[in-house]
């Protein structure tokens, strides 16, 4: 079996100390092979977001290990991170996390901006994003003017302009009705489908996880249940037998 | 982040809140205005001096008189001493320096260091008349060799020529009946003088050169040495010998390459035989001790308004970063190193800096020159040639500096405390 892209090794997180002391995660072991859709599952405060913070390298773990292509994450300098996180990973949120002063061009192009590229490639990069996304047109426009559902292929745009190899997408269409959800659902399973970009969704939408790979579930910090399409398959099959 | 996306970020964030900016830069407008139109007026008047010691010359000539007693303490009495010569009478306020006699004239020239002692002559001079016209109350100034002066037309006075010559103020050329400066050169006027018996007498002199009016003299008739002596002579007829022989100072010459520490050697020397000597420069260095002590007290005015535009940026910048937490939250996400998001913040602040003592720096220099101009056509017509404010450009870059680097030290807390903010305090939803 290839090295997972990521792994959680027996992970805990706590937050406070003392008598305010809470932990969000009590031992979680996961580990999600390149190019896998994996849906994280799990009522609101069971730990769904924590858990995607830690696998993202935007936290660390109290206790136990996220590895990255097999390597101890805490044994990595924060530049190392930092590069992984603005071109390996992609980001989309609930919230848009848009400038609302600057255009859609800018927005879309801000993990380059971050990485040191030069204007006109940056410029060049982020048209193609916006073209997969059909949002040419919208270039020039401040990201304030749009609507919902244009907000988050904009944030999408955003996630895809460095080419990452894994999206991260924390209840990306919570903030949508059902119909433009269903868009953004499209279009992310799409990227993971075609060019073979490993998803990771945090959701609370049934609908949503059922169109992934892989659902893993959650509750007071534990996975409960950790299911693929195929052992599912073949689950659905046995009722119907 | 490549620097010119930083200085980019910096400037869009520092337009995107125009009013608060606006504030903040009017601060330190009102800073550095300040600053800026107090060092041009130390500039302009010190430069004013320094070009006027250069241009005196005589570097190598120093003034002596006799060092007077220190003044008394005004309250306390002097204790009674039979022997001390009382002082001659009535005259207000302080002594007066007692005069050089000719021997004494020759002890100062023994004085190591010294190369030639020469007296000064006083002369007061009744009129001058240029061929016969009207006669002019005239003003004969003291004039030391090696000096020059600031003229408008003719040459500087051949200080060793037989030829009594003079220079005339450029005041005197239209009364004297001259059509020009030009046609002063050359021509002979007459000297009137009262003689100390009661006699008028005259002397005469070809005038050399028309004067321009300065820290050197130049307002006054200026003679050379041999119509200073015919001067002197006919003023001093009907004197005794000892009188007209002693002289109210002298001027010593020394080594025109003598070191700074050879001249005050000179002086320590001079000053233990009971002698004052004070060179052109340390003459004009009083008035530029003044200036720079006001420049000085109202720099300090100037820094503390600096001072508290500092605390505005603080105060900006701070707001700022709250403002923007989430967008900071999002760029340390995506890998913007805590180092380029100080960068952004403390370019902000260098950038409010440059705007507002730019901004105070032009204004000050356009209100400096109009003034400068204004007073150099009223106040000071009879200093031409001072520029009251006058503007370097090294000491302006230097206060534009300053204040860039106040405001950076002023956007370090909030650069900081953005740089240090958690990502994930961001981004989780409220
Ligand atoms: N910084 C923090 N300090 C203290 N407690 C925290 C902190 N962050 C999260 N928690 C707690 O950890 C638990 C898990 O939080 P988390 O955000 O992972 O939940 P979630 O599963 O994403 O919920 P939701 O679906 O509502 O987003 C919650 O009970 C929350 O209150
Ligand atoms: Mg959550």
């Amino acid at each position: 079996m290839p090295v997972p892209i990521l792994a959680a090794c027996d992970v805990h997180k706590s937050y406070g100390r003392g008598a305010t002391r809470f932990d969000a995660l009590r031992g979680v072991s996961l580990e999600i092979a390149q190019g896998e859709s994996v849906a994280i599952i799990g009522k609101s405060g069971s730990g769904k977001s924590t858990l995607m913070h830690l696998l993202a390298l935007l936290d660390k773990p109290t206790e136990g290990a996220v590895e990255l292509s097999g390597h101890d994450a805490a044994g990595l300098s924060s530049a190392v991170l930092n590069r992984t996180r603005n071109s390996t990973f992609g980001f989309v949120f609930q919230q848009f996390f848009l400038n609302p002063g600057s255009s859609v061009l800018d927005n879309v192009t801000l993990p380059l901006r971050i990485a040191g590229v030069p204007r006109a490639e940056r410029n060049r990069r982020g048209m193609a994003a916006l073209a997969q996304l059909e949002l040419e047109s919208k270039a020039k426009n401040r990201a304030t003017d749009l609507s919902g559902g244009q907000k988050q292929r904009v944030v999408i745009a955003r996630a895809l302009v460095n080419d990452p190899s894994v999206i991260f997408a924390d209840e990306p269409t919570g903030n949508l009705d059902t119909a433009t959800g269903a868009v953004v659902e499209d279009i992310l399973l799409e990227l993971n489908r075609t060019r073979g970009i490993t998803l990771i969704v945090v959701t609370h939408d049934e609908d949503l996880a059922n169109r992934c790979d892989r659902r893993v579930y959650i509750r007071d910090g534990l996975i409960v249940d950790d299911l693929t399409s195929s052992a599912i398959a073949a689950a659905n099959a046995e009722v119907a037998a | 982040m490549r620097a010119v996306d930083v200085v980019g970020d910096a400037i869009d964030n520092t337009l995107r809140s125009k009013a608060r900016t606006a504030l903040t830069v009017v601060a330190i407008v009102i800073g550095s205005f300040t600053l800026t139109l107090t060092s041009g007026v130390g500039t302009g008047i010190n430069a004013y001096i320094n070009k006027t010691v250069a241009s005196i010359g005589a570097r190598d000539v120093m003034t002596v008189t006799k060092t007077v007693p220190a003044a008394q303490d005004s309250e306390a009495p002097i204790a009674y001493d039979p022997n001390a010569p009382t002082s001659s009478g009535d005259s207000m306020g302080g002594e007066e320096a007692k005069p050089i006699t000719a021997a004494e004239l020759k002890d100062l020239a023994r004085v190591p260091g010294v190369l030639s002692v020469e007296p000064t002559l006083t002369v007061r001079a009744d009129y001058v008349q240029q061929a016969a016209g009207t006669k002019y109350q005239a003003e004969v100034g003291g004039f030391v060799a090696g000096m020059s002066l600031d003229l408008a037309a003719g040459q500087q006075l051949g200080w060793n020529a037989s030829q009594n010559q003079v220079t005339i103020p450029v005041t005197y050329v239209q009364p004297l009946g001259y059509a020009s400066n030009a046609a002063a050169i050359g021509t002979t006027v007459t000297i009137g003088i009262t003689a100390a018996n009661g006699n008028a007498t005259t002397v005469t002199a070809t005038v050399v050169g028309v004067s321009v009016a300065g820290f050197s003299g130049g307002g006054s008739l200026t003679p050379n040495a041999a119509l200073s002596r015919a001067l002197y002579d006919a003023q001093s007829v009907g004197l005794k010998e000892a009188a007209r022989t002693s002289y109210p100072s002298a001027a010593i010459r020394f080594d025109p390459a003598a070191t700074a520490a050879e001249v005050t050697a000179l002086k320590a020397r001079l000053a233990a035989i009971g002698y004052d000597g004070a060179t052109v420069s340390d003459q004009l260095g009083i008035y530029r001790t003044a200036i720079d002590a006001v420049v000085l007290i109202l720099n300090g005015f100037a820094a503390i308004a600096l001072l508290a535009a500092g605390f505005g940026i603080v105060n900006t910048l701070l707001m700022s970063v709250q403002e923007r937490t989430r967008e900071i939250g999002l760029m340390k996400a995506m890998g913007m190193p805590g180092g380029s998001v100080f960068g952004v913040f403390s370019t902000e602040a260098v950038f409010i800096g440059l705007l507002g003592s730019a901004i105070g720096a032009g204004l000050a220099i356009v209100a400096g020159s109009l003034t400068s101009g204004l007073l150099a056509g009223s106040l000071l017509t009879d200093l031409p040639g001072l520029q009251i404010i006058a503007f370097d450009p090294v000491a302006i870059g230097i206060i534009v500096g300053t204040v860039m680097a106040i405001a950076f030290l002023a956007g370090t807390i909030p650069a900081v405390r953005a740089a240090r903010q958690d990502p994930i305090d961001a981004l989780r939803y409220e």
